[in-house]
């Protein structure tokens, strides 16, 4: 079918905004979620005064954070303490528009689930976030601050790390799937419910939980949050930033969470695929049956991120050379094995 | 589409490029090379090279040109003083860059139906194709490759060693 071209772009913007927007709120409610839950494992309440059940507690940070003065050092190398946290909430939010939150539907000749659908989705997301290093780098280097500096040196030497580590333990799902596209990497996955899911059914346990915590070293969550390591380096790379600039490197790196999330989502636990397979009778209409597939997907995006607090409320921080040993020594050849293994495997079952 | 996209995206290579010779911090042109970098990219994705295109990304942008950042901020490299320079590289060197740049140009123009033609956007090189010729056809010469960039490491490692 052919499509206009001002349908395309009309329908292509509007699903910009919409993803958009949900992202940010769900960035907002995040953070929320973050101090209700780090709150219980400490036992206490955490917010509860604005609104009920403090549920509104996002609006007044925002507020709060656009009506900070936002102050500018005077040392500072001005052009790139400016142009950091764009980079770093930019990256953050492209990558969003690769992943597919609901099975193919047209409306239109438009995809309605997805913003952007390529053949080399996976190599996409990882490009935007090798990207993303440099916010972080340029904003301690421009800060002119020696605990910047050192925030931003550890923050590229680890994301450089565990960059390796993470594309390496995403090979065994690629080479299951024999395809760079997220649709066709969960559409693997998708004929027999939990049972073929790439963490159970795919044998790819291993792998996923290299990608984990590859992962929480790539988005500076505890327990590898050295580059941000309040005890050592005041705030690490964001020290001298106030005001919505802050606010741009703290977003970026909610954002980055749940992207993540929905990598590990697609990549490993199926997507927006049920766990019950075709067991469920399909029920409703068309429009539930287009919409369940995306509840699954918030369902399981909504585990990593709880994972994500839990893991931050539970774990210590690791020491850098604990870090990086880990990284180098361990992470990197379980992932090599990993790569071989599921390789011979897939051969032997070829024949 | 391809043809406005080429011409914005070589314009930003270009202009990147001549940002990298013309700034005088480090890390200005450091950044410069990472927009040059990008823009080819870009290129390669309208030339149908959607692999190269994306580990070009991943591999110069993201890893390479991160750790001449990273060195950059280590050794906190301040702004290069201007010096005249030597008469005689003026005298020879923007002559001869410019007769280097004509003759390849000729060179090119010339041989233009022994080089082949591509058009932007006319085909798709997919990671199918690319890996059948780099794993199978290529196999020997892409193995030696890697032997090379190995012997490489080796020889960073052994000139970093301190002497016991």
């Amino acid at each position: 079918m052919e499509v206009s071209i001002w349908i395309f772009l009309l329908l292509s913007v509007l699903k910009v905004a919409v993803v958009t927007v949900i992202l940010l709120t769900a960035v907002a409610y995040t953070v929320l979620l973050e101090r209700k839950v780090v709150g219980r494992i400490q036992n206490r309440w955490g917010p509860s005064r604005v609104g009920p059940f403090g549920l509104l507690q996002p609006l007044a940070d925002g507020l709060k954070l656009f009506l900070k003065e936002d102050l500018m050092p005077t040392n500072v190398y001005r052009p790139l303490y400016i142009l950091a946290p764009l980079i770093a909430l930019t990256c953050a939010l492209i990558s969003i528009s690769v992943v597919p939150f609901g099975k193919e539907i047209y409306y239109k000749g438009v995809d309605l689930f997805q913003i952007a659908d390529l053949n080399i989705g996976l190599l996409v997301i990882l490009g935007i976030t090798s990207i993303g290093v440099y916010g972080i780098a340029l904003s301690g280097w421009s800060s002119n601050n020696k605990y910047s500096l050192l925030g931003a040196l550890r923050a590229s030497a680890q994301l450089i790390s565990y960059e390796l580590a993470l594309g390496l333990s995403l090979v065994g799902v690629v080479l299951r799937a024999g395809s760079l596209r997220l649709r066709d990497i969960v559409d693997v996955q998708a004929t027999h419910g939990l049972l073929s899911w790439n963490v159970f059914g795919g044998l790819q346990f291993v792998a996923f939980f290299i990608y984990l915590m590859a992962a929480y070293a790539e988005t500076n969550r505890a327990p590898f949050d050295l580059p941000e390591a309040e005890s050592e380096l005041t705030a690490g790379y964001h020290t001298e930033y106030s005001s919505m600039k802050f606010a741009m490197f703290f977003m970026a790196e909610y954002a980055n969470m749940i992207t993540v999330s929905c990598v590990a989502t697609l990549l490993f636990l199926g997507g927006w695929s049920s766990p019950f397979g075709n067991l469920l009778p399909a029920w409703g209409g068309p429009i539930v049956q287009a919409l369940l597939p995306v509840f699954w997907f918030v369902a399981k995006v909504f585990f990593f991120l709880f994972l994500y607090i839990w893991v931050r409320g539970t774990l210590p921080r690791f020491r850098y050379d604990q870090l990086m040993g880990f990284g180098w020594k361990f992470l990197l050849p379980v992932a090599i094995a990993n790569i071989i293994a599921t390789s011979l495997w897939l051969a032997f079952r070829a024949g | 589409m391809h043809l406005v996209l080429f011409f914005i995206f070589g314009v930003l290579c270009v202009a990147g490029a001549l940002n990298l010779l013309l700034q005088r911090h480090p890390i200005n042109s450091a950044l410069s090379l990472i927009v040059v970098m990008t823009s080819l990219a870009v290129l390669y994705l309208l030339l149908g090279a959607e692999f190269l295109a994306a580990a070009q990304v991943i591999v110069y942008s993201g890893a390479i040109m991160v750790l001449f950042t990273f060195v950059i901020m280590l050794l906190n490299a301040g702004e290069e003083e201007r010096t005249h320079g030597s008469k005689a590289a003026y005298m020879v060197g923007i002559p001869g860059a410019a007769a280097v740049l004509g003759i390849l140009a000729y060179v090119f123009l010339k041989q233009r139906g022994n080089l082949g033609v591509a058009t932007l956007g006319s085909y798709l090189v997919t990671t199918h194709d690319l890996s059948r010729l780099l794993f199978r056809d290529l196999l020997l010469p892409f193995e030696v490759t890697s032997v090379l960039i190995l012997v490489a490491i080796l020889g960073a490692v052994a000139l970093a060693r301190k002497e016991h």
